[in-house]
C-alpha cells in the first residue's frame, strides 16, 4: 500500500485511472460570463462600499465614481450570470427558496437587494433626488459590498473541482484583494489625482492580500496547487499578478500625473480581471485531468491508514 | 398522492460488477424508459465502452476495463503465460446520503425524495449549472441542447407505480439489485464475503459505508479493483462539509475587505 | 453466450453461484469469457480435435459412465467387416468416390443389419435423380436437419456385444478412432496447451456420473464450419459417453439465434423439409404417398407412424379435398429435384436461371457469406419482393451496393425490379416464438403496425387468397392445388388481420368431429385428424392456447411446466427415459427426474416422461412389432429406430459415421491428424465471384473469424436502424493481438484493410490482449476478429465481413463456413473506386488463386 502512497507523493504521480479520461465534470460555466461575473461582482461590491464611505467621509467625487461604478458592475454582473444560465428565462427561480448550503442562493439573494440599492443610488446621484434616501441606501449597499468581494470564492470553492475547493481558505482572500484592486482601479481610472489617495491605499491594501494569499495558494495544496503555477493558466495568474503589481506602483509614481494615475487603475482592473479568468481556468484544467481527483484522494487514504 | 408516511424506507441500488456481462441493457433501458436522447455515433476505442461516461445524456454507463492478470494455474500451468481479465461495471448516480448537487442548487430543482433518492425537478431547474462541478462522482450535466441539468432519477416515476427502476428490471444477472437500503448492505456484505472466501481478495464494496466523505452511497458496488479503475474517485467528499469553514474565510476576507475600504478612507486627505 | 444470449446467460450466472464451474472455450476473450471460470483460447476451426481428445481422455481412462453406455447406447453394435475408419484410410471412411466427392455409406450398417434401401430411404435421391443433377445433389439431399426430431431410419436393429469386447462393436472401433486425439496433439492442432486440456478434461469428467451431470452449450461458434455438423456429433458422442443426455442439468445445448429459429426449423422455411421434420417429396422417387412413407412405415421407433404425421398434414392443408380416394392430396405437394439451398440459388441466379426472389425477415447482402456474389445475384434478378422492418442493403443494392462505387455495376443497368413491402414487427402482431428449449410462448400484439407495414401472416395470407381469386373458376388442373386448398382463416380488425390464435390451432391438430387434439399418439392415418405439425400437437389441447400459459416459476414445480408449452407433449427435457436406470429407478437421488412406480404401474417424475406412460422397464417387444412397440423398456431414445444413442451413426450424415478433425477449407496450417486435409464431401461453389484460397499460399498467412455483438444484430436490419443500439457500437473495427499488430504496423484506433481473395474491406482497428497468437504445430498462428454486422445503410455504416468470405458449406446441413477463413491484413483505408478490385486482383495474382477448388494442394 505504501509503494503507492510514496509514488503519488512525487508531483509527475503515477495514477491508475479509466483511459485518462476525466472523473469530474468540467463546470458547466461558460467564459467569459462567469469569470466576467466574478470580476464584476469584486468591483461591484467594492466600489460600493468605497462610495458609502466616500459619502460618509465628504469625498463627493468619489462617492460619485463609487456609485456608479458600483451600479453598472452589479447589473452588468447580473447580465453575466443571466446570460450563462441554461434557461435565462427562469432567473427568478433562484429566489424560489433561501438556500444557505448554496452559495449561489446566498449570492443571489445578496446580488438581487446590492443591484437594486446600487441602481437606485446611482439613479439618485445622477438625478440628485432623494439625497437622504440615497446615503441610506448607499451605506447598506456599502455594507454588503464586502460580501459581494467574496461570496464569489465559496462558489467556486464549494464544488468538487479540485484546483478550487482545496483552496477554500485562500481563495475569499484572493477574491478580497482582487475586489479593492479593482475597486481602486475605477477610480485612479476616473477621479482627478488629487482626491484618489483612498483609492491608492485600497490599492495597496488590496495587491498586499492577493499577492499573500495566491502565493498560499499556489504552493500549500500539492499537486492540486499545480494547475495555479503552471500552462496557461500559470502565465495568465503571472500576467496578473504583474499587472496588480504594476498598478500599485503606478499608482504611487502617479500621485501628480493623472495618465499615470489612470494606467495604474487599468492595470489594477485587467489584472484583477486576468487573476479571475486564471482562476476559473484552474479550475477547468484540475477538473480535467483525473490525476487531480485520483492522487490526493489515494493520498488521504492512504495516510488516513 | 405518492407522497408516503415519513417511514418509507431509503431504496437504492447495489451493482455487484463481479457479474455483470457488459451487456449495456441497463443502458438502453434507462434511455427508452426516460426518452433520454442519443449522445451520438462515436467510437472511442476504449474496450467496448463507446459512452465513456455518465452524464446528461447517459445516465448509466457500462464501463470496460481489460487487464493482464496471472493466469489461474491449471494443475502445474507453470508456462507463465499471462491471462486476462475484462472488468464490466455499471455507473449510475449515486444518490449520496450528502448530496453536494441538491446542497448547492440554489433553484431547489434538485431534491430529496421519499425513497432518500436525489431528483431533479425538470420544471424548476434554470439551467445554473452549480450542481455540476459540485458532484464529487462527476454524474450531473448540463445537457447543451436543452440547457437544464440532467441525471439518473432513480426512476422516481416507476418508484412511484411500485415498480422497480428500468435499468434493474433490464439486467439480465441480477447485476443491478434495486431495494431498500439496509437490506442491500447487508447481501452486499455476505456477496463480499463469499468472494473474499473465493479468493478474490481486490474484491471491495464502494459507498457502502455511511461514514464515508457522503455519508454513504444510496447507490452502492462491489467493485474487483481501486475505483479510480472504473473511474470512480476514490475517496469523494461531499464539498458542503466543508461549506462552514468556507463562509467563516469568506466572512473574515470580507471583514478585511470592509477593514480594508475604512482604514483607506480614515488616512489623511491629501 | 453472454455475448449473444445475454438473457439465458442469467441462468448461468445463477448455476456459477451456486457452485458450478464455467469453462469457456473460444479463439476470443469474449464477454462469456469474462465470467467463466476459465477461458481456453482455441483456434478457430479446431474443436473436433479439442472433443476427440476429451473423448479419448474419457476412453483411455476408463472414465466413462459404463452402466449407461452399454444399457442406452449403440456402443454394443457390431459394425461390418468392410467398414474401413479414417485410421487405415488416413482420414477416408470406406466408401469415399473420389469423381462424385460423396460417401456411399452402405459399408457405415450394422453387421446383418439390412442396409436402408437407395429408394425410398429417406437420406438418398433416387439413382436418376444422382444421374441427372450430378454427385453434388447427393450431398445436398443429405440433408441432416430433417433429423431435427429424431434420427435417421435404419432398418434393423443391430447386433449388440454386451461385453463391448467385439473388436468390430462400437466401443472398440470409436475407441481406436479416437486413441491419436492425445493431449499432445490437441496442443499442436488447436494450440490449447496441454496442462490447460487436462484442466478442462478433469473438470467434465468429474461432473458427470450418477451424482453430478455436464452440460455443452454452443452456438454457431461450432455450427458455422465446413465440419459443422460434426462438431455437434463430437459433442453428442461425449455427453453420451458421460451419461449426460436425457438427464437434469446435461445436455448439449443449441443456443439458437433469431426469435424464432428453433420454430422455423420445425415448421420449416427450408427448401427440403415440411413441418415436423417429415422430408420433402422428390420428383420421380416418390410417386405416391406409400411410396414416400415406405422408408419409415413399418420401422421402430416412433418415426414408424411417419403416415399419420404426413396425412394429418395433408388434411390440415388442403381439409375436405384430400381423400383417401386421391391419396389425401399427396399429388398437390411440390416435388423437390435438386439442391434448392441459398447458396445454390445465388449461383443459379448468376447464372441467369432464377428470375425471382423473395426476401421475408432476410438480409443477405449483408448478412450471407459472399456479400458481393450475393448482390450480384440480386441484380441478375427480373424481380425482388423485399419484405422487411427497414430498408435494409438488400432492398438498396440497386443504387449503393460497393459494387456500384466500384464500377462492376451501375444502377441504370440493373434490371432487378424491386419491391420493398414494410413488414409488422413481433410487437405489432401476435403469435409464438418457440425458443431454444423447444418451448413456445406466445406474444400479443402491443400495438397496430404503422403505416403500410402488415405481419407476414398477414402478407401470405391475403396474396393467397388474391391468387385464389385470380384462379377461380380455373379449370387448369395445375391450379388445383391452390384451389383446393383449405385457406379460410377468420381475420380480425380494421386491418384483416388473419387469426394467429386459429392458425395454431390448426397446427395443434384435430379430430374429425372438430375436437382440439391432446397429443400427437392420436394422429390416424385414416384421414380422421388433421394437424399442421405433428410434433406441435397439443399446443392448442382443450382448445386452450398452451403457448399462453405464464404461471410463475414460483407457483410451481421446479421444472415448471405450466409456462408456455414445449415440443413434444409438453416435454421439458427429451428421451429423460435415461435419467433413471434400466431397472426404472433414479441414477441418484440428487438427479432424480423421472422413474418407473411399479406399485402404480407408471412412469412418473417432474416432467412429462418421454416414454409410453405405462410401457414397463422390463418391456421386451414381440417379434415383428413395429413403430414404438419394437422399443424395449429400456430404449429410451424413442425417435430412433433402434431406441439408442448414437456413438456411431451408420446413417443420415454425409461426410462420416464418425467426427474427424479436417482443417477448414481456407487455413494456414495442414492437418496433422490425417493425411486428408479438409471435409472431401464439403459443398462448394467455384464461382468467378467465389474464389478460394489454393492451401500454402503465404499471401493470406492469417485466420480471421466472425461473430457479433452484443450491441448489434446480425446483418443489421433491426439495430443499425436504431439511433440507441448504434451509439453503443458505432464503428466497423477489427480485433488484433498486441503481437500481429506489430507484425503489420497496425496501430490502436486507426484503419486497416483485410483482404481476401473475394474483397477487401476497411475497419478501424482494436489491439486487444483479447485476442492471442496461438502456436500450432511449429508456427505461430495469428488471428484477427471481425464482428459481421455492418453495411451500408442505417444509422452506424461500415464495410461488410462478409464481402470477404468464399460460400463453402457443410455437406449435411449447407450452413457457410463463416467461423473460419484466411486473410491478409495492412494498415490503412482501403482504395476506393476500381481500385479496390485491382488491389483484390492483386492479391489473386500473387496468392495463384484460380476457379478450382482445390483445397488438398
Ligand atoms: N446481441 C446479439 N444476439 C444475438 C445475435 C446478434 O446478432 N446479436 N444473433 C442471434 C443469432 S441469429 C445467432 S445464430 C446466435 C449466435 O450466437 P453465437 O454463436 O454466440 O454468436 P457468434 O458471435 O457468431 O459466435 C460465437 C463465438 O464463436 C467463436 N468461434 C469462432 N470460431 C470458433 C471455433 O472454431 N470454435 C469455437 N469454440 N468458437 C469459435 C467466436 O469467437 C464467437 O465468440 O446469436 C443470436 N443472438
Ligand atoms: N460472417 C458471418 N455471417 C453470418 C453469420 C456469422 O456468424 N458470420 N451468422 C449467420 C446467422 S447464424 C444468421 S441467422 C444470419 C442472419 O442473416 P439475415 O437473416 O440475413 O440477417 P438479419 O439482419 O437477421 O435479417 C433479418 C431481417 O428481418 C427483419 N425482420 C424482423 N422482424 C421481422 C418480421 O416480423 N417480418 C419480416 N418480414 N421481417 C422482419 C429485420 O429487420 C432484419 O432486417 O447471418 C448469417 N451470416
Ligand atoms: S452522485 Fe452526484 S449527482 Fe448523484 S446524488 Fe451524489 S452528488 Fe448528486
Ligand atoms: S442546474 Fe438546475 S439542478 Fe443544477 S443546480 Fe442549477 S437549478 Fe439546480
Ligand atoms: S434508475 Fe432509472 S433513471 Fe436511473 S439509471 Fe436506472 S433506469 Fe435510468
Ligand atoms: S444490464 Fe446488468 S449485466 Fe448488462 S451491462 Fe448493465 S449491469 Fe451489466
Ligand atoms: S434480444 Fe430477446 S432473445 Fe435476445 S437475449 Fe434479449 S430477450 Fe433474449
Ligand atoms: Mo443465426
Amino acid at each position: 500500500m505504501s509503494k503507492r502512497g510514496e509514488r503519488a507523493m512525487v508531483p509527475d504521480a503515477e495514477f491508475r485511472s479509466y483511459y485518462g479520461r476525466p472523473i469530474l465534470k468540467e463546470p458547466a460555466w461558460k467564459t467569459p460570463d462567469v469569470p466576467a461575473y466574478l470580476f464584476l461582482g469584486g468591483l461591484a461590491g467594492a466600489s460600493a462600499s468605497s462610495a458609502a464611505l466616500a459619502d460618509v467621509t465628504g469625498r463627493p467625487a468619489l462617492r460619485r465614481i463609487g456609485r456608479l461604478v458600483a451600479a453598472g458592475a452589479a447589473s452588468a454582473s447580473v447580465g453575466a450570470l443571466v446570460h450563462d444560465l441554461g434557461v435565462p428565462t427562469r432567473f427568478l427561480n433562484m429566489l424560489r427558496v433561501v438556500k444557505p448550503t448554496s452559495p449561489l442562493s446566498v449570492g443571489s439573494w445578496v446580488l438581487a437587494p446590492f443591484s437594486g440599492l446600487t441602481a437606485g443610488v446611482a439613479a439618485a446621484e445622477l438625478t440628485g433626488r432623494l439625497p437622504r434616501l440615497a446615503r441610506l441606501a448607499g451605506l447598506a449597499a456599502g455594507a454588503l459590498g464586502p460580501v459581494m468581494c467574496t461570496y464569489t470564492s465559496v462558489l467556486l470553492a464549494d464544488t468538487a473541482t479540485p484546483a478550487w475547493h482545496e483552496a477554500y481558505r485562500e481563495l475569499p482572500f484572493l477574491f478580497a484583494g482582487g475586489a479593492l484592486t479593482s475597486g481602486a482601479g475605477a477610480t485612479l481610472l476616473a477621479a482627478p489625482v488629487d482626491q484618489c489617495a483612498p483609492a491608492r491605499r485600497m490599492g495597496w491594501v488590496g495587491t498586499g492580500l492577493e499577492l499573500a494569499a495566491s502565493a498560499v495558494m499556489e504552493r500549500s495544496h500539492g499537486i492540486t496547487s499545480e494547475p495555479y503555477r503552471t500552462g496557461r493558466v500559470g502565465r495568465l495568474l503571472r500576467v496578473g499578478q504583474g499587472l496588480t503589481v504594476a498598478g500599485g506602483v503606478l499608482s504611487a509614481l502617479g500621485r501628480r500625473r493623472r495618465w499615470v494615475s489612470a494606467v495604474a487603475g487599468a492595470a489594477y482592473l485587467a489584472g484583477g480581471a486576468c487573476m479571475r479568468f486564471g482562476v476559473f481556468d484552474a479550475g477547468r484544467v484540475s477538473a480535467r485531468d483525473p490525476k487531480y481527483v485520483v492522487v490526493p484522494q489515494r493520498e488521504r487514504l492512504n495516510g488516513s491508514r | 398522492m405518492t407522497q408516503q408516511d415519513a417511514h418509507t424506507p431509503r431504496m437504492g441500488f447495489f451493482t455487484d460488477t463481479s457479474v455483470c456481462i457488459g451487456c449495456k441493457a441497463c443502458e438502453v433501458a434507462c434511455k427508452e424508459w426516460n426518452a433520454v436522447p442519443t449522445k451520438g455515433m462515436d467510437l472511442l476505442g476504449t474496450s467496448y465502452d463507446n459512452t465513456g461516461g455518465l452524464g446528461a445524456d447517459t445516465w448509466r454507463h457500462v464501463a470496460f476495463v481489460e487487464q493482464p492478470v496471472p493466469v489461474p494455474d491449471a494443475a502445474g500451468s507453470a508456462q507463465g503465460a499471462d491471462g486476462m481479465r475484462w472488468l464490466m461495471a455499471s455507473d449510475v448516480c449515486k444518490h449520496c446520503t450528502h448530496a453536494a448537487c441538491l446542497d448547492v442548487c440554489p433553484t431547489g430543482a434538485l431534491f430529496r425524495t421519499e425513497y432518500g433518492t436525489v431528483v431533479v425537478q425538470e420544471d424548476v431547474c434554470n439551467g445554473c449549472g452549480y450542481c455540476v462541478p459540485a458532484c464529487p462522482y462527476g454524474v450531473i450535466e448540463r445537457r447543451e441542447s436543452d440547457g437544464r441539468a440532467f441525471k439518473c432519477t432513480l426512476c422516481y416515476d416507476r418508484l412511484g407505480e411500485g415498480l422497480e427502476p428500468a435499468c434493474a428490471k433490464a439486467c439480465p444477472t441480477d447485476s443491478i439489485q434495486f431495494g431498500e437500503l439496509d437490506e442491500l448492505r447487508e447481501r452486499a456484505d455476505l456477496r463480499l464475503a463469499n468472494l473474499l472466501d473465493a479468493g478474490e481478495s481486490d474484491a471491495r464494496l464502494y459507498g457502502r459505508d455511511p461514514d464515508d466523505g457522503v455519508g454513504g452511497d444510496g447507490a452502492f458496488f462491489l467493485l474487483l479493483d481501486e475505483p479510480e479503475v472504473y473511474g470512480l474517485p476514490p475517496d469523494p467528499v461531499v464539498t458542503t462539509r466543508d461549506l462552514p469553514s468556507m463562509w467563516k474565510h469568506a466572512g473574515v476576507a470580507a471583514l478585511t475587505v470592509a477593514a480594508g475600504v475604512a482604514a483607506s478612507f480614515l488616512g489623511r486627505r491629501s | 453466450m453472454a455475448e449473444c444470449h445475454p438473457v439465458g446467460f442469467q441462468w448461468v450466472m445463477e448455476a456459477k453461484a451456486r457452485g458450478a464451474t464455467v469453462i469457456h472455450v473460444d479463439p476470443r476473450f469474449t464477454r462469456t469469457s469474462a465470467l467463466a471460470d476459465r477461458h481456453v483460447p482455441i483456434r478457430a476451426g479446431a474443436d473436433i480435435a479439442f472433443l476427440g481428445g476429451l473423448i479419448n481422455h474419457v476412453l483411455t481412462g476408463g472414465l466413462d459412465f459404463r452402466e449407461y453406455v452399454v444399457a442406452y447406447t449403440n456402443a454394443g453394435a457390431v459394425l461390418r467387416e468392410d467398414f474401413v475408419d479414417t485410421e487405415d484410410l488416413d482420414g477416408l471412411f470406406s466408401g469415399y468416390d473420389p469423381d462424385g466427392r460423396h460417401y456411399d455409406t452402405t459399408s457405415w450398417q450394422y453387421e446383418d443389419a439390412q442396409a436402408a434401401p437407395a429408394a425410398g430411404d429417406r437420406d438418398q435421391w433416387s439413382q436418376e435423380d444422382t444421374e441427372s443433377h450430378g454427385a453434388e445433389s447427393i450431398k445436398a439431399s443429405a440433408g441432416g436437419q430433417r433429423y431435427g426430431s429424431g434420427g435417421a431410419a435404419l432398418a434393423n436393429k443391430p447386433q449388440i456385444d454386451e461385453t463391448l469386447q467385439h473388436p468390430r462393436c462400437v466401443y472398440q472401433v470409436l475407441k481406436r478412432h479416437f486413441a491419436r486425439y492425445t493431449p499432445e496433439l490437441v496442443e499442436q492442432v488447436c494450440g490449447v496447451p496441454v496442462a490447460d486440456f487436462l484442466a478442462v478434461a478433469d473438470a467434465i469428467t468429474r461432473n458427470s456420473g450418477r451424482d453430478r451431470t455436464t452440460a455443452w452449450v454452443y452456438s454457431v461458434g461450432w455450427t458455422q464450419h465446413t465440419v459443422g455438423v460434426q462438431y455437434i456429433r463430437c459433442a453428442s458422442i461425449l455427453q453420451t459417453l458421460l451419461g449426460n443426455i436425457g438427464r437434469p442439468g446435461g445436455g448439449i445445448l443449441a443456443l439458437r439465434g433469431h426469435a424464432s429459429i428453433q420454430g422455423s426449423t420445425d415448421i420449416p422455411t427450408l427448401f427440403d423439409l415440411l413441418p415436423g421434420y417429415i422430408p420433402m417429396p422428390q420428383a420421380h422417387q416418390h410417386e405416391d404417398l406409400d411410396a414416400f412413407v415406405a422408408a419409415d412405415s413399418g420401422q421402430t421407433g416412433f418415426w414408424g407412424n411417419m403416415r399419420s404425421y404426413a396425412v394429418s398434414l395433408l388434411k390440415a392443408y388442403w381439409g375436405d379435398a384430400a381423400t383417401r380416394q386421391n391419396d389425401f392430396c399427396f399429388d398437390y405437394l411440390p416435388r423437390i429435384t435438386g439442391d434448392h439451398g441459398t447458396y445454390q440459388t445465388v449461383v443459379d441466379q448468376i447464372a441467369g436461371k432464377v428470375k425471382g426472389y423473395f426476401l421475408t425477415g432476410e438480409n443477405p447482402a449483408v448478412g450471407s457469406a459472399n456479400g458481393r456474389m450475393q448482390r450480384l445475384g440480386m441484380a441478375n434478378l427480373d424481380w425482388l419482393v423485399v419484405r422487411d422492418l427497414t430498408l435494409v442493403e438488400s432492398a438498396t443494392f440497386w443504387r449503393n451496393a460497393p459494387e456500384i462505387e466500384t464500377g462492376e455495376l451501375s444502377t441504370d443497368r440493373i434490371g432487378t425490379e424491386v419491391f420493398f413491402l414494410p413488414a409488422a414487427a413481433h410487437t405489432e402482431k401476435s403469435g409464438s416464438f418457440t425458443n431454444t428449449q423447444r418451448l413456445l410462448q406466445w406474444h400479443r400484439k402491443a400495438t397496430e403496425p404503422a403505416g403500410d407495414a402488415r405481419s407476414d401472416l398477414w402478407f401470405y395470407f391475403h396474396l393467397g387468397r388474391i391468387v385464389r381469386d385470380k384462379l377461380a373458376g380455373s379449370t387448369d388442373e395445375r391450379d388445383r392445388p391452390v384451389l383446393d386448398l383449405a385457406w379460410d382463416y377468420p381475420t380480425e380488425g380494421a386491418l384483416a388481420e388473419p387469426s394467429a390464435d386459429a392458425v395454431l390451432a390448426e397446427i395443434s391438430g384435430r379430430d374429425a368431429a372438430g375436437r382440439p387434439l391432446d397429443a400427437y399418439t392420436q394422429l390416424r392415418d385414416d384421414g380422421s385428424t388433421a394437424c399442421g405439425c405433428w410434433i406441435y400437437c397439443g399446443v392448442y389441447a382443450d382448445g386452450v392456447n398452451q403457448a399462453d400459459r405464464r404461471k410463475s416459476r414460483t407457483e410451481q414445480s421446479w421444472v415448471a411446466p405450466e409456462w408456455g408449452w414445449a415440443w413434444p407433449a409438453n416435454r421439458r427435457i427429451i428421451y429423460n427415459r435415461a435419467s433413471a436406470d434400466p431397472d426404472g429407478n433414479p441414477w441418484s437421488e440428487r438427479k432424480r427426474y423421472v422413474w418407473w412406480d411399479a406399485g402404480q404401474g407408471r412412469w412418473l417424475g417432474a416432467d412429462v416422461p418421454d416414454f409410453e406412460p405405462t410401457k414397463p422397464p422390463d418391456y421386451l417387444p414381440p417379434e415383428g412389432a413395429t413403430a414404438q412397440d419394437a422399443l424395449s423398456g429400456t430404449d429410451p431414445f424413442i425417435m430412433q429406430t433402434d431406441g439408442k444413442a448414437w456413438l456411431f451413426a451408420p446413417a443420415g450424415l454425409a461426410d462420416g459415421p464418425f467426427p474427424a478433425h479436417y482443417e477448414p477449407v481456407e487455413s494456414p496450417v495442414d492437418n496433422l491428424v490425417y493425411g486428408q486435409r479438409t471435409n472431401p464431401v464439403r459443398e462448394s461453389f467455384p464461382e468467378p465471384a467465389n474464389r478460394y484460397h489454393p492451401f500454402g499460399t503465404d499471401v493470406f498467412p492469417y485466420v480471421f473469424t466472425t461473430y457479433r455483438l452484443t450491441e448489434h444484430h446480425t446483418a443489421g436490419g433491426m439495430s443499425r436502424a436504431l439511433a440507441r443500439l448504434s451509439e453503443l457500437q458505432p464503428g466497423m473495427f477489427c480485433e488484433v493481438s498486441p503481437a500481429l499488430a506489430e507484425e503489420r504496423g497496425l496501430r490502436h484506433m486507426e484503419w486497416a484493410t483485410v483482404v481476401t481473395a473475394r474483397a477487401a474491406i476497411e475497419a478501424r482497428v482494436f489491439v486487444t490482449e483479447r485476442l492471442r497468437p496461438l502456436r500450432i504445430g511449429d508456427r505461430v498462428v495469428h488471428q484477427v476478429g471481425l464482428p459481421y454486422h455492418w453495411g451500408v445503410d442505417g444509422i452506424t455504416t461500415g464495410d461488410s465481413a462478409n464481402d470477404l468470405l468464399a460460400a463453402v458449406l457443410d455437406p449435411n446441413v449447407h450452413i457457410q463456413e463463416s467461423k473460419a477463413a484466411t486473410c491478409d491484413i495492412r494498415p490503412g483505408r482501403r482504395p476506393r473506386g476500381p481500385d479496390l478490385r485491382a488491389l483484390v486482383a492483386s492479391y489473386r495474382r500473387r496468392g495463384r488463386v484460380d476457379d478450382e477448388d482445390r483445397p488438398e494442394e
